[in-house]
């Protein structure tokens, strides 16, 4: 017999990105606990980039799917602490890479804001996902998403999108 | 103890109508992967502001919500600077609204980013813990905001003749604007006294230090800036705040409590 809590993991281990369906929520570090209550399940989820516009969706997602596997339960969206894609599993860098999006490198939190702009970063040396070669340009900070910046292969010649550390 | 809701408002009101503002862009953009960074950089913004009205609607009870503080409030009650409200026609397009002037976008971007990655970055340690936890998010976001227009000022600057021309313009027509960051306000105050706020004033020789260097490297000079000082997070605006909310305010209005 598996517990309430295992059920839930188990229900929502389908659900993916809706912009990225080939990582899960757990994967990206959305899905952050489940824990069981008086009154029936609490499912923590955090949100990504502030504005993202795929979280209603997920939210959503989530909701629709403990509803169907006739699981109560209540959705809580807590901010702190702030989702960083340092909690990405390698798992779910390679397979953001076999998909064409550069995986996130790991984010340089203890630099001072100040020194941040004092030294301000050479673009991160990004290894093409399709060709693997470093030889890459940023073509703009931003890309199809926040969360992405875009990339060019100087190599192979594909335009390709980063994850950037959060 | 908690910051008082009027200084989350002032921070939101900064945050929503910067958003709303370079969200007229979309679209519009110059080149497309800029069309594209400025609709990312207005969520960000506008995500920013989501957090901080919801916050300050749980801190007001009742009936208060993010909607009726976006968009049920008049301009006299808005709290933001007036720097963020400018539309993007700079001194040297004219003054056509549709004219809208992409050095004048990116200075301000600029100057106003330079100025919240500091913000933010005090406001992480808020004993505020709801303040501090929006912070920390809007940190890591404020950090992509200024490295994208503080790129792009380098690259006007130092770029051509004509790009240089427009963007000390934008520099020379927007930097007065900043001054009153270092002024102070009621809201702030409070916050300040008690103890969740950060004092603005003891942020600016850092604020300086950013803005000296970039524009140092984009070979822009930074004016000598006297006179009046806008009085925007007091509620007394530009006249061009109006016509923003006009447009951010009417759909909700004509349709109280719509859905979608």
């Amino acid at each position: 017999m598996s517990t309430v809590v295992e059920r839930v993991w188990a229900t929502l281990e389908h659900l993916t990105d809706p912009e990225i369906p080939v990582v899960t929520l757990r994967e990206l570090g959305i899905l952050r606990d489940v824990t069981e209550t008086p009154d029936g399940v609490e499912v923590i989820i955090t949100p990504t980039y502030t504005g993202c516009p795929a979280m209603g969706q997920i939210e959503d997602d989530v909701k629709a799917s403990l509803l169907q596997a006739g699981i109560p339960a209540r959705v809580v969206t807590r901010l702190a602490p702030a989702w960083t894609t340092d909690w990405m599993s390698d798992e779910a860098k390679e397979k953001l890479r076999v998909y064409g999006i550069a995986p996130p490198h790991t984010t340089r939190p203890d630099v001072s804001v100040v020194k941040f702009m004092r030294h301000r970063p050479a673009p991160d040396e990004v290894a093409c996902p399709r060709c693997g070669s470093t030889h890459t340009v940023v073509s703009s900070q931003f890309g199809s998403t926040a969360c992405k910046a875009l990339y060019k292969c100087l190599d192979c010649q594909e335009p390709f999108d980063y994850f950037k550390p959060y | 103890m908690n910051a008082p809701v009027d200084y989350l408002l002032h921070l939101a009101d900064n945050a929503v109508v910067l958003g709303q503002r370079n969200a007229e862009w979309c679209g519009h953009g110059p080149i497309l992967e800029e069309d594209i960074a400025l609709a990312n950089v207005s969520l960000d913004h506008i995500g920013q502001a989501r957090l901080l009205y919801q916050l300050a609607a749980t801190r007001l009870g009742g009936d208060a919500t993010e909607d009726k503080l976006a968009y049920f409030r008049d301009e006299t009650q808005f709290r933001n600077y007036t720097l963020l409200e400018l539309p993007h026609n700079g001194p040297l397009v004219g003054y056509a609204v549709s004219d809208r002037d992409y050095a004048t976008t990116i200075v301000r971007n600029f100057l106003y980013g330079a100025l919240m990655v500091l913000v933010w970055d005090a406001l992480e340690k808020s004993p505020d813990a709801d303040l501090a936890a929006i912070a920390a998010k809007s940190l890591k976001e404020a950090r992509y905001h200024l490295h994208h227009a503080a790129d792009w000022v380098v690259r006007f600057g130092d770029g051509t003749e004509e790009s240089h021309k427009r963007a000390q313009a934008a520099v020379d027509h927007l930097f007065g604007y900043t001054e009153e960051f270092w002024t102070s306000s009621a809201a702030e105050d409070a916050a300040v006294a008690a103890g969740a706020g950060v004092d603005v004033r003891s942020l600016r020789a850092a604020w300086d230090a950013i803005v000296n260097e970039t524009l140092a490297e984009a070979t822009l000079v930074r004016p000598q800036v006297r006179g009046y000082v806008p009085e925007g997070k007091h509620g007394r605006h530009s006249e061009h705040l109006g016509y923003l909310l006009g447009e951010m305010q009417g759909l909700a209005r004509a349709h109280p409590g719509a859905t979608w």
